[in-house]
């Protein structure tokens, strides 16, 4: 039987099911598009921002609200206008995808770990161990995310009085956002990991000897990672819409390290006032980077979904 | 063949295992008759066996579903524990070792699989997936030896070593079986225990695989117990045949003994019923009613329900294996009571 | 008139890469009542004929050619409605694997008078009576109480039963049954096969028998066809390509079973495998592995000659008939 194994892995990879059926997908392909767009415009964002909006001295109170450069009255060095403080909305809203961003990714990074850890044991052993875990997760999914982080955050703001809070903001929204969802990531790898226990390799990898870790890690492992991409997809989503939540409460990203979060914030006094854009044009892009993580996700799962595509 | 003195190399006794259908305080009451009862289900897999295996034979296990055949295997290698009995390996007791006292009989005992799609795993390599067992049992082993050894066991069943990088999905049934033999004779194994390996595989690729275990056992001197539904591949591959049904012993005997003269009446219905070349049309002892379900067994007999012959006696009392003379052994009251001719 | 004509009948499959040919120009008749066997592995196209016949391929195979006459009626011609009223009326399926067929959520009554109103207008009551003769007529013991039963509460052998119930409720003039007991045990599958037998004989339905084992077509079948990487090689009488098999494939697959070996013995094996559809050699598919293999084989497809009752497609063959047939004649 011919083989495709004496080709490389990149050779393989191009031809492989999942690229095939994203060429021939407009909504994966746009998606994909869109979303390097918004990842490339953050690397590069202190290349492109035409403004540093974290240097006070290129804010000048003077320019503030002004709009976007398609308006009367506007500035044609601002291109989407101004805030309520005078930063170029374009540069505070690449800075603050930016963080947007890293905050998403990171914080189901730490979910990620937490909950395949999680996952992999009380799917794996089983019995009371698996019961207790997942009582706790469990216990811990009947907490809304929203209102944990809150508590927490408005705690920790009283406690750290609001100066040292701003300082390590980013760090309690990765830690919180974290924390508060592994949950998903554990039900869906332990029911992976209870599939995968009863298949032969599993019995085959015991009878030839191998002890629980291993088999946990090298064989069963590797067989649970399809759903976790698929999820980690929407989680991304998620979290960036938790953050932007968490940070228009006014407890996440502080007004000086806007995320796009407090810019819809601190533009939502001015809806009505006129200067609509302060809070609409952040809210669009928001509205547009969740959609296509969101379509990505769709794709994804219905492409590594081996009962969908087959045929 | 040859009359050897022949030791055991595995030993069976007494061995039951029952699997709990209702676990856990709540599941177990139930409502019955009007009042709140306490109750528990239990299959009862396999019951009351005892079997030897003798060095050097294959002992063919067959039986249809519910029998117990697979999980007797597994008893016997270790993937469960039993409910009650002993098992020992060449004199040793090995029913109640911990998995670090198991691990050298890891090394004499190997299985082989009936899904030669499940039991490789699929996101290795062939290379990694024979890597593993030798490096795991082997540490002081360098790697070039490990390459040397897998190099020889893949020639020996047919696969081409250059082929090692590939993965199971590029390969078809008949190849991922004669991998998962391979990865089985990596440990240089004394005993085999095959559940079923030809069963999910075509007709010709079926003689393929059985002319590769005949070889092994040839040349590398192994027992094997074949688990399987096929007469025809007991008749040929087998040195004894134990019949089950329903986790008991109905009939143990020499291959050409059984076929030449099944006593069980389980037995005699089975061999009739297996399809055979020269037939005209489908004639076949009828058995009165369905398989029952191995839940909560009758004290007696587990064929009764089934059975022609049966009396009062085997609906009360269950039979006891017994020799006759031509070496078979049969539980049955029917044929210990002459009933059956 | 057979009941069933197929006539070069061509599957195609349309790959992302490539199309390729599942069926390649299968031609067979089916006379009213007669039984016949389509034996094969896996992969030669036994079960895609059967769902041919029904115009149930799904994408992404097609029938890209040939003609599939059903009781006279071209069935290529027919509209997907008129397709559907012969599908289960006329020609009924039984599948391979019980538990799958019957829809777990509904009960054994439920799906036999679903059946019967969707091809005959009566009323609830009357299809329930018309259920439990058709299970009177499979053995099944007790049938009203069947009729609120669920399929997880049969065991696989009654659900079989049940099926072969279901597919006789309207009395159709086919059968094709795809490996309806390759699922079962070794004691139930002959009892559904001396059932079906016995149902076929009485009711006078032509079968269509698909499966892998010889043993069985040669209880149940009175011509077979012999399947190999998507063709016929041989087809006739199954008593005789049983006892006198001409195709190397045929020899071949009979020599493999174990009781054509002495015990002990090593096993006559084909070597090799089936080739897949997308890599079909040139000339006869099955050369590779033929022992009897020639420079003719390799580049030409082999017709099919005729053998008295059997026809077969075999280069060899054909040269052995030719030099038998000039050794009879007689000097002139």
């Amino acid at each position: 039987m011919s083989g495709t194994s004496d080709l490389s892995r990149w050779t393989r990879f191009k031809r492989s099911n999942l690229v095939y059926d994203f060429f021939h997908n407009k909504v994966a392909m746009v998606s994909l598009v869109i979303f390097a767009v918004f990842v490339l415009s953050t690397v590069f964002a202190p290349l492109i921002a035409p403004f540093d909006p974290y240097d006070p001295l290129q804010i000048n109170i003077m320019n503030s609200e002004l709009p976007p450069s398609w308006q009367d009255g506007s500035d044609p060095q601002f291109v989407l206008g101004t805030d309520d403080q005078g930063r170029d909305l374009l540069s505070a809203m690449l800075y603050g995808t930016r963080i947007s961003l890293i905050i998403g990714i990171c914080a189901v990074a730490l979910q990620a770990v937490l909950g395949i850890s999680i996952g992999l044991i009380a799917g794996y052993i089983g019995g009371r161990t698996d019961s207790i875990l997942m009582r706790i997760a469990d216990i811990q999914l009947s907490f809304s995310t929203l209102m944990v982080a809150i508590i927490v955050l408005a705690v920790a703001k009283a406690i750290f009085g609001s100066q040292s809070f701003n300082e390590y903001a980013l760090f309690m929204l990765v830690l919180v956002i974290g924390i508060a969802e592994w949950p998903q990531y554990a039900r869906t790898v332990r029911a992976t990991v209870l599939a995968e226990k009863k298949k032969e390799y599993v019995d085959a990898a015991k009878v030839l000897g191998f002890g629980p870790m291993r088999i946990m890690l090298r064989h069963i492992l590797p067989n649970s990672v399809s759903p976790i991409f698929v999820i980690s997809t929407v989680q991304v989503a998620n979290a960036i819409i938790s953050e932007a939540s968490l940070s228009f409460l006014g407890l996440g990203m502080p007004v000086s390290q806007p995320s796009l979060g407090s810019l819809i914030a601190s533009g939502q006094a001015y809806i009505f006032s006129g200067s609509w854009w302060i809070t609409a044009i952040p809210g669009f892009f928001l509205v547009l980077l969740v959609l296509v993580i969101n379509l990505l996700g769709d794709w994804l799962r219905d492409v590594l979904n081996p009962k969908l595509y087959k045929g | 063949m040859t009359d050897r003195i022949a030791t055991d190399l595995i030993e069976v006794e007494n061995l039951e295992k029952r699997f709990a259908l209702d676990e856990g305080f709540l599941e177990t009451v139930k409502f019955r008759h009007g009042k709140i009862v306490r109750e528990k289900r239990e299959v009862h897999a396999v019951n009351n066996v005892n079997l030897k295996v003798r060095k050097g034979e294959v002992l063919c296990v067959v039986g249809e579903s519910g029998c117990g055949k697979s999980t007797l295997a597994r008893l016997v290698v270790g993937l469960l524990k039993p409910s009650a009995g002993k098992i020992f390996y060449d004199g040793a007791r090995i029913d109640q070792l911990s998995q670090r006292e198991m691990l050298p009989y890891r090394r004499k005992m190997q299985m082989i699989f009936q899904n030669p799609y499940a039991s490789l795993n699929a996101r290795m390599s062939i290379e990694q997936a024979l890597y593993e067992p030798l490096h795991v049992h082997n540490p002081k082993m360098s790697r070039a030896e490990i390459y040397d050894k897998m190099a020889e066991v893949m020639q020996s069943v047919g696969v081409d070593p250059s082929w090692a990088k590939r993965y199971p999905h590029e390969f078809s049934g008949g190849q991922r079986q004669r991998i998962a033999i391979a990865r089985a004779l990596t440990m240089d194994p004394e005993f085999i225990i095959a559940d079923e390996p030809i069963s999910a595989l075509d007709v010709s690729i079926q003689a393929q695989v059985l002319n590769l275990m005949l070889e092994a056992k040839e040349q590398r001197g192994l027992t094997y117990l074949f688990i399987t539904h096929d007469l025809s591949v007991v008749q040929h591959f087998g040195t004894r045949v134990a019949v089950f049904y329903l986790g008991s012993l109905c009939e143990l005997a020499d291959t050409k003994t059984l076929f030449e003269n099944p006593k069980h009446p389980y037995t005699q219905a089975l061999l009739s019923a297996v399809p055979q070349l020269n037939d005209e049309k489908p004639s076949h002892i009828r058995l009165r009613g369905e398989i029952p379900t191995p839940i909560n067994l009758p004290p007696g007999c587990p064929f009764e329900s089934r059975c022609v012959h049966a009396n009062a006696r085997c609906v009360a009392e269950q039979p006891a294996p017994l020799q006759k003379p031509d070496g078979a052994i049969v539980a049955c009251h029917a044929v210990e009571e002459g009933r059956i001719e | 008139m057979s009941l069933l004509s197929v006539r070069d009948l061509v599957v195609k499959f349309a790959m992302r890469h490539q199309t390729l040919t599942a069926l390649d120009n299968i031609s067979f008749e089916l006379a009213r009542g007669e039984r016949l066997g389509i034996v094969g592995e896996s992969g030669a196209g036994k079960s895609i004929t059967g769902f041919a016949i029904l115009n149930l391929l799904s994408k992404p195979g097609f029938i890209a050619g040939g003609k599939i006459m059903f009781d006279g009626k071209d069935m290529a011609a027919l509209s997907n409605e008129e397709m559907r009223l012969i599908r289960g009326d006329r020609i009924a399926m039984i599948f391979q694997d019980p538990m799958v067929t019957l829809n777990p959520v509904l009960t054994i009554g439920e799906q036999m008078i679903e059946t019967l109103q969707a091809h005959r207008k009566i009323s609830r009551a009357d299809a329930a009576q018309i259920a439990i003769v058709k299970l009177r007529e499979v053995y099944i013991p007790a049938p009203e109480e069947r009729l609120s039963q669920y399929p997880h509460e049969l065991s696989g052998g009654m659900r079989q039963r049940i099926i072969i119930a279901i597919a006789l409720l309207l009395d159709p003039q086919l059968i094709i049954a795809d490996e309806p007991t390759t699922a079962l045990d070794v004691t139930i599958q002959a009892d559904i096969m001396e059932l079906l037998l016995e149902l076929c004989q009485n009711n006078k339905v032509s079968l269509i028998l698909i499966t892998h084992d010889l043993g069985v077509v040669s209880q149940m079948t009175e011509r077979t066809l012999v399947m190999y990487a998507g063709k016929i090689i041989e087809s006739g009488r199954t008593r005789e390509i049983v006892n006198d098999p001409q195709h190397p494939y045929t020899q071949g697959l009979i020599n493999a079973l174990p009781q054509q070996t002495l015990p002990g013995h090593k096993l006559k094996q084909i070597p090799g495998n089936m080739p897949g559809l997308g890599a079909l050699p040139t000339g006869c598919a099955f050369h590779p592995r033929c022992d009897f293999a020639t420079e003719t084989c390799k580049k030409t497809m082999p017709e099919f000659i005729n053998f008295g009752d059997v026809k077969v497609a075999c280069h060899e063959v054909a040269r052995l008939h030719q030099i038998n047939k000039t050794a009879e004649q007689p000097d002139d």
